[in-house]
């Protein structure tokens, strides 16, 4: 089990100490994975090198089992920790050969193991990431993705307590990093190798983790499993960093926000009181559009500006007063660009949460849509 | 994320590993010591009317002479108006062939880029030598038939020879620094212009100008400080013209009796200080250029201009650039090398070839001690020079050791002294300072790793930042050490870039001659003072014979060094 508890970390800059990592604390219990989200200098590499010993951290604790990694006076460097990290770059060595990049955790340590002993372990972490036969070849000569497998094989072959990566797949091509989290998926299940892994793609955080913390300016803004991220956002900037959404502030009243020229039907998040400033995020899949109204509550009329088809689905946009949704409707569904349109926000997907003021990047006032 | 992947990590406040600062301060003293109190032991002496640098006398005699009396006038003239003209001269030629390579379709590119490079290799005194043989006013190659046919000569002894010599000596610079911006200038820059109907006339004008000027004038600067700096030529040729430039001058009031340590002491500041203003300003305007950012460091497919019928007229300026540069020089000195006495070729001297005058080099004493010395000289302080710099940029790029800046800047000091004045800087030092090194090999040494510090700390600085520094980390997340990161991670992947940078400054320290000429003595004397020397005893075959040997000691280096840099390319 890994805590971290209060960590900070700050940077000298040109400009004065900047702040990258603010009392962070949280705990991975073994065989958990557990990812680091959020956009760039957000502070998780910071946090992630800093279970790494890679950088000193100012105040906090990290413990791994009983042990104290870091603070209480204590610093472990890097090469005492029982840990294996793979690099945002992979660092496979490029003098050495594939064999002898997985072979190097094994030779530096106190006791080398013998010969035999090293060429079964080194094989064995090979097999695991799909390598085998390719021990004697010059680490350069391999492609992204085996570098990547290298990369893993090295950090796996000392069977540390703790795996640590870094933005492993954000080298790799689209096809690529689609396969390489499948079988890092099952590779991590397989294994049960407690895991923390620092991302910026929140699709990745979503399939890969047990539990995911999205990190906002040096700080964990909220902590959860990913059905519950996605769920129950706790601000606007984890709804809009997680998976899509419009956001509809507006006035707490009871029962309801006040938007749109009326009053939405929502639940409240706790502590959300009347007369509060709330925000109301929707996901685009919980919205239904239709061609005329239905008589439902939460129904808005508007007038569709995109229906663009992306093979599973129209991906749309619908003008209502100064507020851009967006919203999917099924493939078979017959709509034109500009026609007038309803929108129906479904009750249960409705629950309004404080606003935090952050909002998404506005869509532009006046735009053509191409054919759709 | 940028914050923790650029080198700016300062500001934590648990105590540090701190034998990095003990080794920032050891450095700093020593480069200090090599680079500051030479300069400082320069300036007091300039300002001193002692006869010896020991007696110190402040005066400022010595600066009213040299700012203001009618000779130092001249002196200032002459400098300027041949490093103006040199620079000039090598521009125009390195410029010329540059774009013909870069951006025209001239057959043959990679010929002509290869031919270009190859006068790099000819030290300064070999080039000069040889040009003396080819128009020295009564017997030089040129002047013979011009004399015979039309009753004229070209004096070699004037204004316009030396820039002739210096202007085609640093013409390569001009090319390589020319051809790079050239190769790393967005066609689309162009392309937009084309796209915008100028036609090639005007987008040439508006927009590749312009934004070459920057450049131009930075490369034009390093060109003028290189021949202000350079004492080959001066030495050689203006001498015996009595044409004075100040690096000649520094020379002849130390070599004359008494010797004027003042007074050149004096000439040598106000070089520096041109020197030193030449490189700022250069500075500057790369710093500016890099704003601009059109040259960004990247090599882009250029858009070749198609010469059409120009082709024949452009391969034959190229072929006859070649001609006077490459193939005259070297066949002047290989013939005069086999001949007993130095005369134009006919057909009586060439049946009368001989082996004399290497026979001569192999026995005589002086030549091989200096060959031995020079050797000797080289390989210490390659060695002395990579294994400090090493360090240096080690702590430099990878620590937060405080002062590590000041070490940068200080191991780049040196690149601001011209030789020469290093070499009378170090006669203050090691008259003043009880460590008695002058006259013997050990005050070269001391010259040649200073001068050559900057070539090293570039070289090792380059090479560690471009190895990642996820590449050491890996290594400590695998369990290593600081030790065996060093030498089994590092140091592997920074050997082609050390072995370069050795290979590279025993090149040119078997070429040096403005410290060296100075700073030698019978027992410490090396190759390029050889040939200096020879050349007062007016032993000119012989001359020939030992540059040719040098050429060919030179060559085989450049040799191995362009493998390993081969080798270097294809392991990145």
């Amino acid at each position: 089990m890994l805590q971290v508890e209060a960590l900070r970390k700050t940077f000298a800059t040109d400009r004065g100490g900047v702040r990258a990592v603010e009392d962070v604390s949280f705990t991975v219990e073994d065989g958990r994975f557990f990812t680091l989200l959020g956009p760039s200098g957000c502070g998780k590499t910071t946090t992630l090198r800093c279970v790494a010993g890679l950088e000193r951290p100012e105040s906090g604790t990290i413990r791994l089992d009983d042990a104290v990694l870091s603070g209480l006076g204590r610093f472990v460097p890097t090469h005492a920790r029982d840990i294996g990290m793979v690099f945002q770059s992979y660092a496979i060595w490029p003098h050495l050969t594939v064999f002898e990049n997985v072979a190097f955790p094994l030779r530096v340590t106190e006791h080398p193991p013998a010969k035999t002993e090293t060429k079964r372990l080194v094989e064995e972490a090979l097999a695991l990431v799909g390598l085998e036969g390719l021990e004697e070849r010059p680490a350069p000569q391999l492609s992204g993705g085996q570098q990547q497998r290298l990369a893993l094989a090295r950090a796996l072959v000392r069977r540390p307590k703790i795996l640590l990566l870094d933005e492993p797949l954000s080298n790799l091509d689209a096809k690529l990093r689609e396969r390489m989290r499948i079988e890092l998926r099952q590779l991590q299940r397989r294994l049960a190798i407690t895991t923390i892994y620092v991302t910026h793609d929140q699709g990745e955080a979503l399939f890969l983790s047990h539990r995911i913390a999205v990190m906002q300016a040096g700080r964990i803004v909220q902590e959860g499993a990913p059905r519950d991220l996605y769920r129950a956002p706790a601000s606007g900037f984890v709804a809009d960093f997680v998976g899509e959404a419009t956001f509809l502030p507006g006035e707490v009243t009871t029962g309801g926000l006040r938007a749109l020229g009326g009053v939405v039907t929502c639940a409240l998040a706790d502590g959300l009181a009347p007369g509060d400033k709330g925000l109301l995020v929707l996901r685009p899949e919980n919205i239904v559009v239709r061609a005329r109204p239905a008589g439902l509550p939460n129904e808005f009329a508007g007038v569709l500006r995109v229906a663009a088809f992306l093979g599973d689905r129209l991906d749309c946009v619908i003008e209502i007063g100064d507020l851009f949704i967006r919203a999917r409707a099924h493939t078979t569904t017959q709509l034109r660009r500009d026609q007038e349109v309803w929108v129906e926000f479904p009750v249960e997907h409705c629950t309004a949460i404080a606003d935090d003021g952050w909002r998404p990047r506005a869509l532009a006032r006046t735009f053509d849509d191409e054919d759709s | 994320m940028a914050a923790t992947t650029l080198g700016r990590r300062a500001g934590t406040r648990f105590p540090a590993w701190r034998a990095d600062v003990l080794i920032v301060g050891a450095a700093a003293l020593l480069l200090g010591y090599l680079t500051l109190v030479p300069l400082a032991l320069l300036l007091l002496g300039s300002l001193s009317s002692g006869s010896s640098a020991l007696d110190f006398q402040f005066t400022l005699a010595n600066f009213q002479r040299v700012l203001t009396d009618r000779a130092s006038l001249e002196l200032l003239a002459n400098s300027v108006m041949y490093g103006v003209g040199s620079a000039l001269f090598a521009f125009a030629i390195g410029t010329g062939v540059a774009w013909a390579v870069e951006r025209s379709d001239i057959p043959g590119r990679s010929v002509w880029y290869g031919l270009a490079l190859v006068p790099l290799i000819v030290p300064g005194i070999v080039h000069t030598i040889a040009w003396l043989f080819l128009l020295s006013p009564n017997i030089g190659w040129i002047n013979a038939p011009l004399k015979e046919l039309f009753g004229v000569t070209l004096s070699v002894y004037s204004l316009p020879g030396m820039i002739w010599i210096e202007g085609l000596h640093t013409a390569p610079l001009a090319f390589v620094l020319m051809s790079a911006a050239f190769r790393t200038m967005d066609p689309s820059l162009e392309e937009a212009a084309a796209t915008s109907r100028a036609n090639p006339w005007q987008s040439f004008r508006r927009i590749t100008l312009p934004l070459l000027l920057p450049t131009a004038a930075s490369v034009l600067l390093i060109l003028f400080v290189r021949a202000i700096e350079g004492f080959e030529v001066p030495a050689i040729i203006g001498l015996p013209g009595q044409i004075y430039v100040y690096t000649s001058r520094i020379y002849t009031s130390l070599n004359q009796y008494p010797p004027n340590f003042g007074l050149s002491a004096s000439y040598a500041m106000v070089l520096f200080v041109i020197s030193v203003a030449g490189l700022l300003l250069h500075n500057r305007m790369v710093r500016r250029t890099e704003r601009y950012a059109t040259v960004t460091g990247k090599a882009y497919r250029p858009r070749r201009v198609e010469l059409g019928r120009f082709r024949i007229v452009a391969i034959a300026a190229l072929g006859l650039y070649a001609l006077v540069a490459i193939a005259l020089p070297l066949l002047v000195l290989i013939y005069a090398s086999l001949v007993r006495v130095y005369t134009v070729p006919s057909l009586e001297t060439l049946g009368e070839l001989t082996l004399k005058n290497y026979e001569f080099i192999a026995t005589d004493e002086l030549t091989r001690r200096a060959l031995g010395n020079s050797l000797l000289l080289g390989a210490a302080a390659a060695t002395v020079v990579v294994a400090l710099t090493a360090i240096i940029a080690w702590v430099t790029i990878r620590t937060k050791a405080p002062g590590r800046g000041m070490l940068d800047f200080l191991a780049f000091v040196p690149i601001t002294i011209p030789g020469i004045v290093l070499g009378i800087s170090l006669i203050w030092v090691y008259f003043t300072v009880p460590i008695r090194i002058y006259g013997t090999l050990w005050i070269l040494l001391v010259a040649y790793v200073t001068r050559y510090l900057p070539y090293g700390i570039r070289s090792a600085s380059a090479g560690i930042v471009q190895i990642h520094r996820e590449l050491e980390e890996a290594a400590a997340a695998a369990g290593a050490r600081w030790w065996p990161t060093f030498t089994r991670i590092l140091l592997p992947l920074l050997r082609p870039a050390l072995v370069g940078a050795w290979i590279y400054i025993f090149i040119i320290s078997l070429r040096e001659l403005g410290s060296s000429v100075l700073l030698y003595s019978s027992e410490s004397v090396v190759l390029a003072v050889r040939i200096f020397d020879l050349r007062d005893s007016g032993n000119y075959t012989t001359i020939a014979a030992l540059s040719v040997l040098l050429i060919v000691l030179l060559v085989v280096l450049v040799a191995i060094l362009q493998r390993l840099g081969g080798r270097t390319v294809r392991e990145a």
